[in-house]
C-alpha cells in the first residue's frame, strides 16, 4: 500500500528525516508518535508528496511518487485530514464534501450530494450540511474534514495530528469517529499524541525522534515493554 | 477688453461644441473599457504566474511588473506612438490607448492578484492538492474564488486610476475627452468651461466606482472583524493541551 525506502528530507541545512524505511499494509492502522519536531508530520506529508523527499523513494500501491509522473492522479488514491482542518471556507459543508467526487472522480452532482449526506451521517453532522465551516466548532469542522476524506472512497487516509488543535471536550467526538472508521478496511496512518487512541486502535505503533524511527511494535508491547530509552522517557512524560 | 474666464458667452461656445466633447467622452469610455479588459487579462495571468513555483514564470512576472511600474505611463505611450513605427508597426491612436493603458494597469492588477492569492492560507492549497486537484484546478475551484472577494476593492480602485490615466492620450492627440477639452480650451479660448466640464465628466465616471470600492472595503472589514472574533472565540474554546502549531518538522 504505502512504502518508503531510504527517505531523507532536508529543510535547508536541517536534516528532518533520516533514512526512513517503512511499509504500511492494506487495511493496517499505523499510529505514529513522538515529540514535536521529531519529523512525524514531515514523514506523513511525504507519503502523498505534500513534501517531496530530498532523496529516497515513496510508493503508493506500487507506483512510485516522483515529481515527473502524474502525482495528482496517484494522490487521488489517498485522502488527508489536517491539524487545522483546512476546509474550504467559501463553500458549504455539503459542497466541501462533494467537490472532489464531482470534479475529480466524475460522480454526478446529485449522486455526490446524496453520498455526502451519508458521510455526514457517519460523522453525525447531517443537520450542518448547508452551513459554512466558519460557523462550526473545531471538533465539528474536523468531523466534516473526515467526511470529506471519506467521500472519495479512498483506501488510504492520512491523519496529521487531527486532534491537536481541538479543545479537550471536542477531542473525543473526533476520536470516536476515527475509532468507528478503524473497523473498516481502510488503511489509516495517524500522527497523534492521543495514547489512548493508539492503544485502542493501532495494529502497530512507531515512535519517532530526531528524524528517525526509533522503535516500532504492537501497542501492547509498545506501551508495556518499550526497549528504547528515548521511547521510555517519552512515554513516561506523556502517560502520567 | 477682458471678460471673465467663466463668462456666459464662453459657456455658449462650449454648448455649441458639445458633440466634440461628447465624442471625446465616448472615446475615453471605449478606451477605458477595452483597456480594463486587457489589464484584467494580463493582471490575472501574470499575477498567477508570479505565485507559481516555476522560477522562469516568476521572473517573467517580476520583469513585467517592475519595468512597467517604474517608468512613466507617458513614456510608454510615446514609445508606442513614436517608437513602434520605426519597427514597422503602425498602430492607430485608439489601439495605442487600449494597449498602452491596458499594459500599464495590467502590471498593477498583477500585483493586486498576486498579493490576493498569497493571502489565502497555504493549508487551502495543501488540502486541494492532497485530494488530487492539479495546480490549475486548485486555483480555479479553491484559491481564486476566495481571492476575488479580497481583491475586488483594490481592483475597483485600479479601474478608477485607469479611467483617469486615459487622459494621457491627449499628449498624442488621442481624440479622448481630455484632448477634446484641451482643443476647445486653447482653440476657442474657453479654458474655464472646457476644463471644468471635462473634470465633471471624469468625476461622473470615477466617483461611483470609488464609492463602490469603499463600500466593498467596509463590508470586508466588518467581515474580517467577525472572523477574527470568531477565531478568538474558537481559540478560547479549543485551547489545546499539546502545542497548537507543531509545525512541519
Amino acid at each position: 500500500m504505502i512504502k518508503m525506502a531510504g527517505v531523507h528530507k532536508y529543510f535547508g541545512n536541517l536534516h528532518v528525516l533520516k533514512d526512513i524505511n517503512l511499509e504500511v499494509k492494506q487495511g493496517e492502522k499505523l499510529v505514529v508518535i513522538g515529540p514535536s519536531g521529531s519529523g512525524k508530520s514531515t514523514m506523513i506529508r511525504c507519503m502523498n508528496f505534500l513534501e517531496e523527499p530530498t532523496s529516497g523513494h515513496v510508493f503508493l500501491e506500487g507506483t512510485e511518487l516522483t515529481q515527473k509522473n502524474k502525482t495528482d492522479l496517484i494522490r487521488r488514491t489517498t485522502a488527508m485530514v489536517f491539524q487545522q482542518f483546512n476546509l474550504y471556507p467559501h463553500m458549504t459543508v455539503l459542497q466541501n464534501i462533494a467537490l472532489a467526487p464531482v470534479k475529480l472522480h466524475g460522480v454526478p452532482k446529485k449522486e455526490a450530494e446524496e453520498q455526502a449526506f451519508q458521510y455526514l451521517d457517519i460523522v453525525g453532522l447531517r443537520d450542518k450540511a448547508h452551513v459554512h465551516p466558519s460557523t462550526l466548532s473545531g471538533g465539528q469542522q474536523q468531523r466534516v474534514a473526515i467526511a470529506r476524506a471519506l467521500a472519495t472512497q479512498q483506501k488510504i487516509i492520512l491523519f496529521d495530528e487531527p486532534t491537536s488543535a481541538l479543545d479537550p471536550e471536542t477531542v473525543q467526538e473526533v476520536l470516536d469517529v476515527m475509532i468507528r472508521l478503524s473497523k473498516e478496511n481502510i488503511t489509516m496512518v495517524v500522527v497523534t499524541h492521543e495514547m489512548g487512541f493508539a492503544r485502542q486502535v493501532a495494529d502497530r505503533v512507531i515512535f519517532m525522534d530526531d528524524g528517525s524511527i526509533l522503535e516500532e511494535g504492537k501497542p501492547e508491547h509498545f506501551f508495556e515493554n518499550p526497549t528504547n530509552d528515548r521511547t521510555k522517557a517519552f512515554l513516561s512524560k506523556i502517560l502520567r | 477688453m477682458k471678460s471673465s474666464p467663466f463668462s456666459i458667452d464662453k459657456w455658449r461656445i462650449l454648448a455649441g461644441e458639445w458633440t466634440a466633447l461628447g465624442n471625446g467622452f465616448l472615446q475615453t469610455l471605449a478606451v477605458a473599457v477595452l483597456a480594463l479588459l486587457l489589464a484584467l487579462a494580463l493582471g490575472i495571468l501574470f499575477g498567477i504566474l508570479s505565485t507559481s513555483g516555476n522560477k522562469t514564470c516568476k521572473a517573467i512576472g517580476r520583469v513585467y511588473v517592475e519595468f512597467i511600474q517604474n517608468t512613466p505611463l507617458v513614456i510608454q505611450v510615446f514609445f508606442l506612438y513614436n517608437g513602434l513605427p520605426y519597427l514597422g508597426i503602425m498602430l492607430g491612436k485608439f489601439s495605442i490607448g487600449v494597449l498602452g493603458i491596458g499594459v500599464y494597469t495590467g502590471a498593477y492588477i498583477s500585483e493586486v492578484v498576486r498579493t490576493g492569492i498569497q493571502s489565502i492560507p497555504v493549508g487551502q492549497t495543501e488540502a486541494a492538492r492532497s485530494q488530487g486537484f492539479t495546480y490549475v484546478q486548485t486555483m480555479r475551484y479553491i484559491i481564486l474564488p476566495q481571492t476575488v472577494k479580497i481583491i475586488l476593492p483594490p481592483l475597483t480602485n485600479q479601474a478608477v486610476n485607469l479611467i483617469k490615466n486615459t487622459s494621457v492620450l491627449a499628449m498624442i492627440a488621442g481624440g479622448d475627452l481630455m484632448y477634446r477639452a484641451d482643443n476647445l480650451a486653447t482653440g476657442r479660448l474657453i479654458y474655464g468651461p472646457a476644463y471644468i466640464t471635462a473634470g465633471i465628466l471624469y468625476f461622473l465616471l470615477c466617483f461611483p466606482l470609488s464609492s463602490y470600492a469603499r463600500k466593498l472595503e467596509q463590508k470586508l472589514k466588518k467581515k474580517e472583524v467577525r472572523t477574527i472574533s470568531q477565531a478568538e472565540a474558537a481559540i478560547a474554546r479549543d485551547t489545546p493541551i499539546e502545542i497548537v502549531q507543531t509545525g512541519r518538522v
